[in-house]
Order: structure tokens, then sequence, then C-alpha cells
């Protein structure tokens, strides 16, 4: 078991989402930052898939009732296990009675832990996810509350023989830092409405630097920025969207689909951030910049295909690095 | 044989393509091609998952596992070749209270369709839905059917809650409210059938091609 000591709403149980659901109108759900949960599984000796914690609300404390091995991915927080710092993407034993502390992200909005095993509740729809939306899946269907105390998988605890603990180095997969009032660069693909939108709209679209507002969650973000027009009014039908999806309502201001996204909408559609840059906004807090950069297909499968080999590469070295004791 | 137009492709990433076929106004006979292809493509290789909105229909798949433009090449071939046929839809029967507390829009709709209350009860109440798609949220039914008549368009400002169970009309739409959540539609009614439930599988009560009717338990002032 481990106990939530402190906590916001919207932490939540997170794996990799949901699939297979879509036409029955359940959504992806599962973690903003997919390959931080993957990485994090993977230094832990479990399957990408277990379900681990999302933090996005610091002040974060957790105190660990077993003796378990947990790795901290995603934003760059300082961490403490007890006295001891925790870095980032690095995986560490943990002590019955030792309390694990996140704070306030130096850059990135949220952190993943995995521990091993996974976190325990039951596969609701294929997956351990929480809908905070639709309020199911996950650790009671909602967000964490102090005093919760959650169950981890499996029954045999193996510990890490490296006293300290041991690192992941992904700044081939992620790269440097972004520094503060530095845009974030995501690549788009062009979607179905990208040329209803007017010559200045579609320059406007890519050359602005857009503000995430405060009306930013698991669901979207909503951005702020230059009015973007559209040749003609367009009265669309109910048609499927996805993670990524950026839509251009009535008032010209931007919303992205994230991992809560409905599975169907109605409003034109400019773009779509390719799958391989999701992570860069699950760890773009409100308040960031945004850009967007067109890009084709055939570099969006290749980026999926690099972070497939980087994953892979990741499990053979860290079997290595891990000797469990 | 019909002549089958050529629907138009987009992407939604790497991993999703976004076929439409919608013309200006929804078509029956369009939706039946979009059932059968979304059924079709399930079962090519590295297909995950298909969405059927619509009139449209979203294909989601693995672009490691199959190239994009062969998955388009086998969605244009399929929409050409593939037969419709009738889907062996249920039906499911919808009861309903209709005015009163829970359905406040009753009213307001009657006179926007300049019909008395009882006629728009008649109407609503004797038309044959067809389950179009599910989507939106868990549960969701875009239903196709409603009497023009009783078309509406939607509050300027959605209300921040509408119950679950509520039955609504948006536009020229029929629906009902599988959780409790913002809409702007109106609400007309409200029935006690549950349309989701995550424990249960499938979890959507309804299924595309499914017919629904609405049947009057009581019409309240």
């Amino acid at each position: 078991m481990i106990e939530i000591l402190s906590t916001g709403a919207v932490n939540s149980v997170q794996d990799l989402g949901r699939t297979g659901y879509l036409d029955a109108g359940v959504g992806r759900s599962g973690t903003m930052d997919a390959p931080a949960l993957e990485i994090a599984n993977l230094m832990v000796g479990n399957e990408a898939r277990a379900a681990g914690i999302e933090v996005a609300l610091f002040p974060f404390r957790l105190r660990f009732e077993v003796d378990t091995v947990f790795a901290l991915a995603g934003a760059d927080c300082p961490a403490k296990l007890d006295g001891r710092q925790v870095p980032g993407w690095w995986a560490m034993n943990a002590k019955a009675g030792e309390v694990l502390t996140l704070g306030l992200p130096r850059s990135g909005a949220r952190a993943v832990i995995a521990f091993q095993g996974g976190i325990d509740v039951p596969l609701v729809l294929g997956s351990r996810a929480t809908d905070l939306k639709s309020v199911f899946g996950g650790f009671e269907g909602r967000g964490l509350n102090r005093g919760d105390r959650l169950a981890l998988a499996g029954t045999s605890r193996r510990v890490l023989r490296m006293e300290g603990g041991y690192g992941a180095d992904v700044s081939e997969l992620r790269g440097r830092p972004v520094e503060n009032d530095e845009a974030i660069i995501l690549r788009v693909l062009p979607s179905a409405e990208y040329t209803a939108f007017t010559g200045e709209a579609i320059s406007t679209f890519h050359q602005t630097d857009w503000l995430i507002t405060n009306d930013a969650n698991r669901m979207g973000y909503r951005l702020s920025g230059p009015e973007l027009s559209l040749t003609r009014k367009l009265e669309l039908f109910s048609h499927g969207i996805m993670p990524g999806t950026v839509q251009v309502p009535p008032n010209g201001q931007p919303i992205i689909q994230l991992a809560e996204a409905n599975t169907c909408g109605g409003y034109p559609k400019i773009a779509n951030v390719i799958e391989a840059d999701l992570w860069k906004l699950a760890q773009a807090p409100a308040g960031a910049r945004l850009r967007f950069e067109i890009t084709d297909r055939d570099t969006a499968v290749a980026a999926l295909r690099q972070e497939r080999a980087f994953m892979a590469d990741l499990a053979a070295s860290v079997s290595l690095m891990r000797g469990w004791m | 044989m019909t002549e089958v137009v050529s629907p138009r492709l987009s992407t939604e990433g790497a991993g999703a393509i976004l076929l439409d076929a919608a013309d200006t106004v929804f078509s029956d006979d369009i939706q039946s091609r979009i059932w059968a292809v979304a059924a079709w493509m399930l079962k090519v290789g590295g297909v995950a998952e298909t969405v059927p909105g619509m009139n449209n229909l979203m294909i989601v798949f693995d672009p490691l596992a199959v190239a994009p433009d062969a998955i388009e090449h086998q969605l244009l071939q399929a929409w050409q070749t593939v037969v419709p046929n009738a889907i062996a839809g249920r039906d499911v029967d919808i009861p309903v209270v209709y005015g009163g507390a829970t359905g406040e829009d009753l009213a307001v709709l009657a006179e926007h369709a300049g019909l008395s209350v009882d006629e728009v009860v008649r109407r609503h109440s004797e038309a044959v839905y067809s389950v179009a798609a599910v989507g939106a949220m868990p549960g969701f039914v875009y239903l196709s059917g409603l009497d023009p008549a009783l078309a509406m368009p939607r509050r300027a400002v959605p209300r921040m809650k509408v119950e679950i169970g509520s039955v609504i009309i948006g536009g020229a739409q029929a629906g009902i409210m599988p959780c409790t959540a913002p809409s702007g539609w109106h609400v007309i009614g409200k029935t006690k059938v549950p349309l989701f439930d995550p424990l249960r599988d499938p979890p959507s009560a309804c299924k595309p091609g499914d017919r629904i009717r609405f049947r009057v338990i009581e019409v309240q002032v």
C-alpha cells in the first residue's frame, strides 16, 4: 500500500489509456505524458501499461507502507524521499514508512510516478486509467484525495542493487528543456478544414506564439491569440476527433483536444499535433506559449518509430542497469 | 445501383484518417454505407478502432504496423465496393415523462414550432429514430429521424448541467443524456432507461443501426 498525504484533486491514477471503445463514446484518457510513464514503468521492471500516478498539482506527498521500487519521470520537479534528493528520470528503492515529496516543477507541468507492480485498481473497459470527466476507472473514478490508500499489484518485491538508485538519459528522445518565455514547438499535420481558413489565418496560425489560457485541463487546452477566420461559415456534422486535434470554434481561438477529449466534435479542425509531440503539451503549463510548425506524415511516422526504438534500447539497457538483488 | 460519390479523406495525426461523405443534409443511405465500411475496415491489419460519425467515419490505426496510404487505399476501395446491408439493429423502447420540471423546454419548443404541446409529444413519440452514431460523451446516441417541424436551434448559452436521462433536441437532432453534463440542447422530457454503464461490456446500451421509439408515460404541464 501507499498512502496519499498531500495532493490536488486532478492528480490521478493513469496508465497508457483505454482503447477499443471510441465507438461507444469512451475516450482514451490515460496519462498526458505517455512516454514518461512508459519509461518510468520500464525502470521499475513493469510492463509499459502498468498504472502509475500522474501529478499535475503540487506539492504532492505520499508514504510508502511497503518496501518497493519507484521511478519518477516527466516534469523536472524538486523531489525528496525522506531527506534524500530524488533526481528526475530516476528509479530508487523505498522502504516502508518513507515519505516521497514532489515540489513545484522547475520546468514542465506533470510528473509521473511508477511503482513496482503498478497501482492495483480494477480494469474498467480494459484500462486502469481514471476518466475524470466521465467518473470511472482508476481509483473510484476520481482524482486522489488525502488519506487515499492505493494497493500495489504483485507480491514478489525485488530491490535495486544500487544504493542510490539509477537514472535514464532521455535527452535523445526529449531534447533539451525549454527555457521560460521560449515557445514550445509542436509539429502539426493539416486537418480536414485547413484550407477552409483564409490565407492570412493559416500564416497567423503558424507564426503566432499561442498562449495557453487557464482553461487548460486533461480534456484540452484553450489558446489565446489573434482571431483565425474561415473563408466562409461552415456547419459540420459531428465527426471523430483525436487527442492532438486543433479545433477552431466560432470565436477564432484554437482548442487543442487532449487525453480526455470527447470522441466526436463539430468545430472546424485546422491541424493535428503529431502523436510523438503530445507529451510536450503534457509538460506545457497554463501561461506557456506554443508554436505550430507544419510537417508531413512521413516525418510524423518516423518520429513515432524513433520513439519505439528509444524504448527498445532503454528496455535493454535498464535490464542491465537495474541488477535486482 | 446508385452512384457512389467519392468521399473526402483527411488526417487527424499520423494514425487516424477521417472519411467525410457528408452532403448538406444527413443521408440514411450514406450512413448505412458508413456502418458497413466501418465493419469492413476493422478486419484490416493494423486498424485499431473505427469511429462512425454523422455521414463520416474515422479510422484509427497503428501507423508503424500499416502504412497510412495503404489504409487510405483500402478505405476508398471499401467505400466503392462494400455493399451496405441493413444492420440487424434492435428495437429499443424509451419510456418518457414529457414536460414538467424534468422537461422544462417542452412548452418553449412547442411555441417555437407553432404546435400544441400535445402535438409536439405526438410527433416526437410517433417517429422511429435510427441510432446513426454513438459518441462525444460515453453512450451518447446521435439520432436521425426527428420530425423537421420539431427542429430548434440550440440555446445561445448552454446549461452547465443537464440531468442524466434528459430527452433532448438540438437543431435537427434528437438525443438522450447518458450522464449529467453541460448541454445546449432543449430538454423536453426524462427517461429512466440507463444508456451507459462502464462495468458492462459493451458499455453503451445502443449501437449504430438500432431503432429507438420514445413511448409516452405521461405529459406534465
